[in-house]
């Protein structure tokens, strides 16, 4: 069903975004449960997950808290697990640049893998939307996720360690990763900007403060860059 | 090792503004003005590329088995990813990889 009104925009946003509810809570409660082992207390672990909302990023930091790093390099590597923020950022501006710089500046705090991945799905699919519509399905993704990271941290820390290691909760994000992925197999352009990412990140996981990931997400744009030029220069009738 | 109070709250606090920061640096400052061709071509596969990069590693090396490769880790991947593209549909792509992990956790015991 096409959105024609802004309501119906951030409701559908909301609908869209709630199988991530399946994902996002194991992963909040992990966050609660590993910062309360490593000596945080509830105060601060939910602290953390209000104030950063950026699950790699924090269990990064806290880990590194944990060895005997220096606080700016603990600092550094987090922000280098979150540099791809900045791709998220660039890639939506064409869509929601026009928007008011408050609603700018909420969308960038909210902005998260589900709530930006569930968004460019959306306006590559209906390029018609308003932008007023384009903010109101972002919020909408976010209404169902953030407060429930919150939460499950929030729980997590209350309950401890008190869940088991098998059950494998650091395997509910790879998932929901893979899951949002499938769909955006629209072109050949795509298939291989994923290859060669997933081939580059292989190779360059030892670079350190989580450069590889960068470089990886780099090499696979321009991979995808190339192609979709390749393909519109071979295609029947084109022009150029 | 107990994590020192204050470099706590200084990675809280800065990874926080850090991170908005990363998020709002392009919406926040390019806003409505026009970006050329080539830099839209490269920013239209960013998800494609920067969702597989990150999760490549952590199933061929998962965090939850200390870097071991893992068989019911592989399995849930190849299975949410299959799933996903026979009916791109998140949900069911989902609760397939989920069940795939617990089934096979659960055999290989």
């Amino acid at each position: 069903m096409a959105i024609t009104t802004t309501k119906s925009a951030y409701r559908k946003g909301i609908v869209d975004a709630l199988p991530f509810i399946l994902v996002i809570i194991p992963f909040a409660l992990l966050f609660g449960l590993l910062a309360t082992e490593a000596g945080l207390n509830v105060v601060e672990a939910l602290t953390f997950s209000i104030v950063v909302i950026a699950g790699a990023a924090q269990f990064t930091a806290l880990q590194l808290l944990q060895e005997d790093v220096p606080t700016a390099i603990v600092l550094a590597s987090a922000l280098a697990v979150n540099l791809r923020m900045a791709m998220y950022s660039a890639s939506l501006t064409p869509w929601i640049g026009g928007a008011p710089l408050w609603q700018r500046a909420l969308a960038a705090y909210l902005t998260v893998d589900q709530s930006y991945v569930a968004a460019m799905t959306q306006y590559e699919r209906e390029p018609q939307m308003t932008v007023p519509q384009r903010m109101a399905y972002f919020f909408g993704t976010v209404t169902p996720v953030v407060p429930l990271w919150y939460i499950f941290t929030l729980i997590g820390a209350l309950v401890g360690s008190s869940v088991p290691e098998s059950w494998a909760l650091d395997f509910a994000i790879p998932i929901t990763f893979l899951a949002m992925i499938a769909p955006m197999f629209r072109t050949l352009a795509h298939v291989a900007a994923a290859l060669v990412a997933v081939i580059v990140s292989l190779i360059a996981v030892n670079v350190p403060y989580a450069l590889g990931l960068i470089i990886a997400g780099l090499a696979g744009m321009m991979t995808g860059a190339q192609v979709e030029a390749w393909m519109e220069r071979t295609k029947p009738g084109s022009a150029t | 090792m107990m994590i020192d109070r204050t470099s706590l709250w200084i990675v809280i606090i800065g990874l926080g503004i850090g991170s908005f920061f990363l998020r709002f640096v392009f919406t926040g400052l390019v806003g409505n003005r026009q970006m050329p061709a080539w830099l839209l071509r490269h920013l239209r596969y960013t998800a494609v590329a920067i969702l597989p990069a990150l999760v490549a590693p952590q199933v061929i090396w998962p965090a939850g088995t200390d870097g071991q490769f893992d068989l019911p880790r592989v399995s849930a991947a190849v299975v949410t990813l299959g799933v996903g593209l026979a009916t791109k549909n998140v949900l069911a792509a989902i609760l397939s990889g989920a069940a795939t992990l617990y089934g096979m956790l659960f055999l290989l015991g």
